[in-house]
């Protein structure tokens, strides 16, 4: 799955380049972020933008990657669309994760 | 009535994959955008038949070659009325399962990565019934939405 990543003050910024992260998307997704996470700084912030389509796989793999990065890092996401972001509240994952509106309003000024 | 759609009944038959399951699910959120269903709808509709879908592929179809997944969806007064049937093996224990939302108040390491599926289900659709007929599961199942377009009329 094609990312696009920043590094922004203290967080890495990554951009998933992709509609659907599905049951035929999920683990590529996962391999993928895997990759461009290593080494990278303690915030991680992945926005999906993009994304107009998630599924309980997708968010076992967003879920997985938070766990890949540990517990001294963290996993932020941003910008939902609203059907991702209705999966993440009915899920009640919504209070596991830190959920920005935008990337920007992760960077207070 | 200016509408000139005909009622939606759709019948699509399609091999059991991931990739078949998306490309459904793309083909049917353009037709249901087509008859004035909003984003959110399409949302749920998608969400509903990805989980259930996901499901056949997953476990009904597990170690069975060139299963088939039998989709009918009806537009009636109160949302879509959906029928999907395959022939891989049965529910366990004959049913539905719980799909309890999972429980998150607990470790990192122990938050669930699965078990989300058939609480989404239970969530978004209505009269979620399951029957084995013969060697076929059928699950059927509706869900709210307005179609405005054609109701209007």
């Amino acid at each position: 799955m094609q990312l696009e990543t920043q590094t922004r003050d203290d967080a890495l910024i990554i951009r998933v380049m992709a509609n659907r992260i599905d049951a035929a998307g999920a683990i590529d997704f996962k391999d993928s972020i895997a990759a461009a996470i290593k080494d990278g700084p303690y915030r991680v912030i992945l926005d999906l933008s993009t994304v107009s389509f998630l599924d309980s796989s997708g968010l076992g793999a967003v879920v997985a990657v938070m766990k890949l990065l540990g517990a001294k890092r963290k996993l932020e996401l941003a910008s939902l669309m609203p059907n991702v972001e209705k999966v993440f509240r009915l899920t009640r994952m919504d209070k596991i994760f830190t959920i920005h509106t935008h990337t920007d309003d992760a960077f207070p000024s | 009535m200016s509408n000139t759609k005909s009622k939606l009944d759709l019948h699509l038959i399609f091999p059991c994959s991931d990739l078949a399951v998306r490309a459904t699910l793309l083909n049917l959120s353009q037709k249901l955008a087509d008859y004035g269903l909003s984003q959110e709808e399409i949302g749920s509709v998608e969400l509903v038949l990805a989980e259930v879908m996901n499901n056949i592929v997953e476990h009904a179809y597990k170690d069975v070659q060139n299963g088939i997944i039998d989709l009918k969806i009806t537009m009636e007064k109160n949302g879509l009325n959906f029928t999907v049937s395959d022939t891989g093996h049965p529910m366990p224990k004959g049913e539905i399962p719980m799909g309890n939302r999972a429980l998150l108040d607990c470790e990192l390491d122990a938050l669930p990565e699965g078990g989300f599926g058939w609480f989404l289900i239970r969530d978004l659709a209505r009269e979620l019934r399951y029957q084995r007929r013969g060697n076929k599961n059928e699950l059927t199942f509706r869900i709210s939405v307005g179609l405005p377009e054609i109701l209007d009329g």
